[in-house]
């Protein structure tokens, strides 16, 4: 045993499977936090074009270039690591593709045609600037908006077919021999799943542009340029946030109806029973007891059909064979994800509900200092909610990577050394992660250097001192 | 059915060849420009010139392997597992290679616009290569049907492998030469436009002493192929030959124009040279492509997907290179200028920049 664990060949032959996940995982997780950037920033980015084109509003307008030169960054690398993850589909998961690429590939053919009209007319749009007509060069960056929507619904629908296959006819040996392309697309899972990451994208987006200018006027940089940049985008966010809060909760009750296994994991439901409560935080423990948490009697039930109330049943995770649910370990990721999810959605929500009270009664937005802390951490709660709802749709779904037909050990690669790709992977993704975010700092530095708007004596107390700037502008209050 | 993929898929591996290859070969020209100061001018040229249209152009690959994986999984599953490695590099080399471009058009400091660009150029040439090596690998037969692994280390290590590489990356940086001398002339750098004249010169040679020297090692090690290559597809590499050629006599006179045109033709002729000898083999001797082919359903999706492409994409692409051609589509600065677009811009003309690939 000593001489096989030495030899240097042993560490060539560990099981793909876990790495291939890790990899998958990693890289998937990247690329998330871009989409809604790439979705969503082009639509901020064009209300401030409309509004500085209607209004001739200078800070609208310096804002919709220096955006639009951010976006040239993050769209560069969502675009590249896009990429990967297309390869990675046949390099990790060859035997899924082998079997099911003929129906799960269609959604992504059409994406293709999505992805090149966004590719193109970002460019127009990005460097469009000086040479286009204002008009032209503002509907230039439309269709980026509408390629991004129909782009991210073609990825998702996908997913979907994941998590509700459908579409096609097996033969005798389990291949797939016939397939209906319109009901790939447009699967069971679909609308609703695509709904919620499309909501996903403004409401991330807008919480995370709006907390990077909410984390500048805290530092005292309350200049009209950095107020609208925060109202255009915390208004998207907080438009966003109670669509979503309706949005998941129907693709919660779909996920009762249809996927109850992932159903059990999320609510933690060890066997099928009425007036389930819902567990907060809480773990299942090996035995198949749940302990710790804080449980609210017949929540979970009458959350999942309001009408039979707590009387609903749940069914539980014993209701399939062990080989065919998450494994305990799973369950309380897919659980604790999903507390989370929920938990920094409803916050969310409360924040935007905040800002839409007081602009219905105050015509302003919140003055507090409260509420600025709460929107500069808005973003990153916003991408660890979207990263969480990824987890419950993935993990919620093991051990299938195709729903009830195709497990993920049966789809992996046969190749050892992807335990390799997956540490260089990592590293390259890590450089690249805070290179981007390096990158995206030091321009704003720049632009601040450059001047071009004028720091307010603030109602809140500047942090730093202020920087020098060039006054070019009339202040406008 | 299986036919008409087929035939989408050239076009696209074509259209990557020629648009996205371009770009990877002004990142050649790009890591051999020199130091900072001798080589400031040919890569900001590069820079100008491949900025606004690489996203666009890379976006044929992910429809290449969209394609191949929904049209012929079985090939995509054997390709995957066989030739897991150059394909990872690739992956990885694609990353560093957009993600370095775009953050050293951002950054001011020289130290940092040297690690990206080294980042940049580098994977420019790297991923070319594992390109042609993957290609070489499947051309020679090494990669073999039912969605099973073939040698990892030798289906993309050995001659063929290594002559579509060194192919890739010399095609790939004649193109980009090529079209950059055009580029300089319009941007009004006529030493720029030498500059690169050479190089086209000089990388047209490369290619072809490549490719005749790559005959005689497909002779031995890729029969099937080689067959094509002097049989079906013979058409193809007499096109190929003959417009290499005249682009060379063009470039030689320094003619103003036709050069660009001709080298195009010549290497999107190589390419569908390849598709044609490997017919009607997705992966050759072992997997056709009606064999590999998905059900009706789903090339019907794809041959729908593929007209909308030509539908909406191509008149989008034509609207990109016009623009860029015509100069509206000028280097994004660093400054701001929001005074100049709202009032009356001066309109005189002061960097344009881009190339235009068709």
């Amino acid at each position: 045993m000593l001489a096989t664990s030495l030899d240097p060949l042993a560490i060539t032959a560990l099981d793909p499977l876990g790495w291939a996940r890790a990899q998958m995982a990693l890289t998937l997780m990247f690329h998330i936090v871009l989409v809604p950037l790439g979705v969503s920033w082009a639509f901020m980015t064009l209300i401030a074009n409309y509004r500085a084109l209607k209004h001739h509003d200078r800070d609208a307008l310096m804002l919709a270039q220096r955006w639009s030169k951010y976006m040239a960054v993050t769209f560069a690398v969502g675009a590249v690591t896009g990429t990967v993850l297309s390869f990675e589909f046949g390099l990790l998961w060859p035997r899924f593709m082998d079997q099911w690429g003929e129906a799960f590939g269609v959604p992504f053919a059409f994406e293709g045609i999505f992805f090149f009209t966004e590719a193109i007319f970002i460019a127009i749009y990005i460097y469009g600037w000086r040479r286009l007509t204002p008009w032209t060069h503002f509907w230039s960056g439309v269709p980026i908006v509408v390629a991004g929507i129909f782009g991210s619904i073609s990825v998702v629908a996908a997913n979907a077919w994941m998590n509700a296959p459908a579409g096609f006819t097996t033969g005798s040996d389990g291949s797939v021999v016939a397939v209906d392309p319109v009901r790939v697309i447009f699967n069971d899972s679909m609308p609703l799943q695509a709904a919620h990451m499309l909501v996903a994208a403004y409401l991330v987006g807008g919480f995370l542009v709006a907390s990077v200018y909410a984390t500048a006027m805290l530092r005292g940089r309350t200049d009209r340029y950095h107020r609208s940049a925060f109202l255009i985008s915390f208004s998207v966010a907080a438009v966003a946030a109670p669509i979503q809060m309706g949005v998941g909760d129907s693709l919660a009750r779909w996920v009762y109806d249809n996927q109850p296994v992932k159903f059990a994991a999320i609510e933690l439901v060890p066997t099928t029973s009425s007036d389930v409560p819902e567990t907060l935080l809480g773990r299942l423990d090996a035995d198949g007891t749940v302990s710790g948490g804080i449980p609210i009697p017949g929540l979970a039930s009458w959350l999942s059909d309001p009408s039979t109330g707590r009387a609903t049943v749940v069914q539980g995770l014993d209701t399939v064979p062990p080989d065919a649910r998450p494994t305990v370990g799973q369950v309380n990721i897919v659980h604790l994800s999903w507390d989370v999810m929920v938990g920094l959605g409803t916050l969310l929500f409360l924040l935007a509900a905040w800002y839409g009270l007081t602009w219905l009664f105050r015509r302003r937005m919140p003055r507090s200092r409260l509420f600025l802390v709460a929107a500069a951490t808005s973003g990153v709660l916003a991408v660890i909610a979207m990263e969480a709802g990824w987890i419950v749709t993935e993990v919620g779904r093991q051990p299938w990577i195709v729903y009830g037909l195709m497990k993920v050990e049966d789809a992996v690669t046969g190749n050892t050394g992807v335990w390799l790709s997956f540490i260089v992977i990592a590293l390259v993704y890590l450089a690249v992660g805070i290179t981007t975010v390096l990158v995206l700092r030091a321009m704003s530095r720049r632009f601040r250097r450059a001047g071009g708007f004028v720091d307010h004596d603030a109602p809140y107390a500047p942090s730093e001192p202020p920087t020098p700037s060039v006054p070019e502008q009339e202040e406008v209050r | 059915m299986s036919t008409a993929v087929a035939v989408v898929l050239l076009v696209a591996v074509i259209a990557y060849a020629v648009l996205g290859g371009a770009d990877f070969g002004a990142g050649f020209w790009d890591l051999t420009a020199g130091g900072p100061q001798r080589g400031a001018r040919p890569r900001d040229l590069v820079e100008r010139a491949i900025g606004p249209v690489w996203e666009a152009n890379h976006v044929w690959l992910i429809f290449i392997l969209v394609i191949l994986w929904t049209s012929f999984p079985e090939a995509y599953a054997s390709i995957t597992l066989t030739l897991f490695v150059p394909m990872m590099i690739a992956a990885l080399g694609i990353v560093l290679r957009g993600a370095s471009f775009a953050f050293r058009k951002t950054v001011v400091a020289l130290r940092y616009r040297r690690i990206f660009g080294a980042a940049f150029a580098a994977s420019s040439v790297l991923v070319p290569y594992c390109m042609g090596a993957i290609v070489g690998g499947i051309a020679s037969g090494r990669v073999p049907a039912g969605g099973v692994a073939g040698d990892p280390a030798r289906s993309w290590i050995n001659p063929t492998s290594v002559v579509g590489g060194v192919l890739a990356v010399a095609a790939a940086a004649y193109l980009a030469a090529v079209y950059l001398v055009q580029d300089a002339r319009r941007l009004d750098e006529p030493d720029m436009a030498q500059h690169f004249r050479r190089r086209a010169l000089v990388s047209a040679v490369a290619v072809a002493v490549i490719a005749a020297a790559g005959a005689f090692v497909l002779r031995a090690d890729a029969g099937h192929l080689f067959d094509g290559l002097t049989s079906r597809a013979l058409p193809a590499v007499i096109v190929s030959g003959v417009c290499g050629v005249g682009a060379l006599v063009l470039l030689h006179r320094d003619a103003s124009r036709g050069a660009r045109a001709l080298g195009v033709v010549a290497v999107a002729a190589a390419v569908a040279a390849w598709g044609l000898a490997q017919s009607p083999y997705v992966l050759p001797e072992s997997l056709t492509f009606s064999a590999a082919a998905a059900p009706t359903g789903t090339l019907t999706a794809v041959l729908v997907a593929a007209v909308l492409a030509v539908v909406v994409v191509v008149p989008g692409f034509v609207l990109l290179f016009v623009l860029d051609r015509r100069g509206l589509l000028p280097a994004e600065g660093l400054e701001d200028e929001a005074d100049d677009v709202l009032e009356e811009r001066p309109r005189q003309r002061t960097h344009s920049s881009g190339h235009d690939g068709a």
